[in-house]
């Protein structure tokens, strides 16, 4: 019982910790890139507390609903936005020997199923602002989920074909360090197909700032588009973890895994998150015809032709 | 009633609750977002009969998936933003046929099924159970299936593409300028 409690307590606080500290590395990661220097007044060192100050900012701000708008819809479309990502980060395992706050035997089908129903969020959003740059911010986030879903879940049943098992602890006990160049063509499409599902640059078309504003969120401010901010970076948060967990290895590093596990987990999500961070500065933003065609004419063909690779040598080798 | 009938009989109460008001909401995108409610009432119920690997399926493609692509749909044929609201005149006409094929459906299997019982066995939905059944036992009717799915694909490009099928005199020099800014992309 105290133990449940206490991995809770735990996934709560990574919760409401982790996301801050992936957006605060984006400001300064960013800015370094950029040859700036980012924020560097609040909290003194470095500007640390600046997303805590962003935090006050958004709270204080007044409660908006358009006139025109489905006021519940309009209230409910944050919170489907980002509990999702909550409940995935649950079934995450950081170490070995049930280092996870809920053990479930399908796990990587739980974890997937669950991502996909965030995107709802946005998509209730879009609609209920009764705002058009907004409905076709909504539309365009549903079509990219609808083409990135597949090759997402391929590339995942590929590294459970692999493991033989869909328990998410149960994959990273298999893993073995080949996995790294036999799954490599799944870890990518996981990985871009997972980042077209967060919105993230350069598949940020449904938030084209130059086209449609800000898409889905144009009506949103203070604490719900927040909220709706919050989603997108636990939103890295889950998807690094669940790279990690899948193609990574996760808590298994070259010395001192059981003691160290998670700290093992911890390093490879911050490295893959500097990855989004970087991919974010590096690369303009896909049309939308470009974004379907890497969808459908390589992710989806490169997805399929990883699960054959996967299960040839499953059969050949074992 | 055990605690686990308890809940499976509130889930059901959820599931057709919210299945009556996907029919009778005049927002047809609040129709398709009490359709999630029915859905995921639905997976809970396959979680309580301990089915965990249909119920996050059922979560994954009809949550996750068909009812985005609704959505999507919906939103770009007719459906008004905001609070507007849409009504059908066949309401009562709906309400028959749909009491009607229920009569007949429940009729059917009450008929066929009448003391017959099997016995239910803890994991028959677990994912080791589930793909045996499907790939062993009823591996030819899955295959046919996937046959059909995929006439059902052509069928859609077919019907989508414009610029196949027989030429229409008059269209040509159209349908050529068409083409070539396909293929510049």
């Amino acid at each position: 019982m105290l133990e449940t409690v206490l991995k809770l307590a735990l996934v709560a606080a990574a919760f409401a910790v982790l996301p801050l500290v992936v957006g605060q590395i984006e400001h300064k990661v960013m800015a370094h890139m950029q040859g700036r220097l980012g924020p560097m007044y609040a909290g003194r060192f470095h500007g640390w507390a600046q997303l805590v100050a962003d935090g006050v900012k958004f709270a204080q701000k007044e409660d908006v609903v358009p006139a025109a708008a489905d006021r519940r819809v309009f209230k409910l479309a944050p919170a489907v936005a980002l509990i999702p990502y909550l409940l995935v980060l649950l079934v995450i395992p950081v170490g070995p020997g049930g280092q996870v706050a809920l053990e479930l035997g399908v796990g990587l089908f739980f974890a997937l199923a669950v991502m996909g129903v965030g995107v709802i969020g946005a998509i209730m959003a879009g609609w209920a602002s009764a705002n058009k740059y907004s409905l076709l911010g909504g539309m365009r986030v549903a079509a990219q989920l609808m083409s990135y879903e597949l090759p997402m879940v391929f590339a995942a049943s590929s590294v459970a074909m692999a493991a033989g098992t869909l328990s998410l602890g149960g994959i990273v006990a298999e893993w073995r360090w080949w996995w790294l160049p036999w799954q490599a063509v799944g870890a990518v499409v996981f990985f871009v197909a997972g980042l077209a599902e967060l919105r993230r640059p350069p598949f940020d078309m449904p938030v084209a700032d130059s086209e449609i504003i800000f898409g889905p969120y144009t009506e949103y401010g203070g604490l719900r588009f927040a909220l709706f901010i919050l989603a997108e970076y636990a939103g890295i948060v889950v998807l690094c973890a669940l790279t990690t967990v899948l193609f990574l290895g996760g808590w298994k590093g070259p010395f001192l895994d059981v003691e160290l596990g998670w700290l093992w987990t911890l390093l490879k999500v911050f490295v893959l998150a500097f990855l989004v961070i970087w991919l974010r500065v590096s690369y303009p933003r896909m049309r939308e015809d470009q974004l379907q065609k890497l969808a459908w004419a390589w992710l989806v063909p490169l997805s399929l032709a990883q699960l054959a690779l996967t299960g040839v040598l499953k059969v050949v080798a074992g | 009633m055990t605690g686990q009938e308890i809940v499976f009989a509130l889930l059901g109460v959820v599931a057709v609750g919210s299945g009556v008001l996907v029919v009778t909401t005049r927002q047809i995108v609040h129709a398709a977002l009490w359709l999630v409610v029915s859905f995921g009432a639905l997976a809970g119920g396959y979680l309580v009969l301990t089915a965990e690997f249909v119920a996050w399926v059922q979560v994954l493609i009809y949550v996750g998936a068909v009812v985005v692509l609704l959505l999507f749909g919906i939103m770009l044929t007719r459906a008004p933003i905001g609070a507007a609201e849409l009504d059908s005149g066949n309401r009562w006409a709906a309400l028959a046929v749909a009491a009607g094929t229920a009569a007949v459906l429940v009729t059917v299997v009450v008929l066929g099924f009448r003391g017959v019982s099997a016995p239910p066995k803890a994991g028959g939905g677990s994912a080791e159970e589930l793909g045996a059944a499907v790939f062993r036992t009823w591996v030819l009717p899955f295959e046919v299936l996937s046959v059909l799915l995929l006439a059902a694909l052509v069928g859609a490009i077919v019907l989508s593409r414009s610029d196949i099928g027989p030429p229409e005199p008059g269209h040509e020099a159209d349908r050529d300028v068409h083409r070539d800014g396909e293929e510049d992309r």
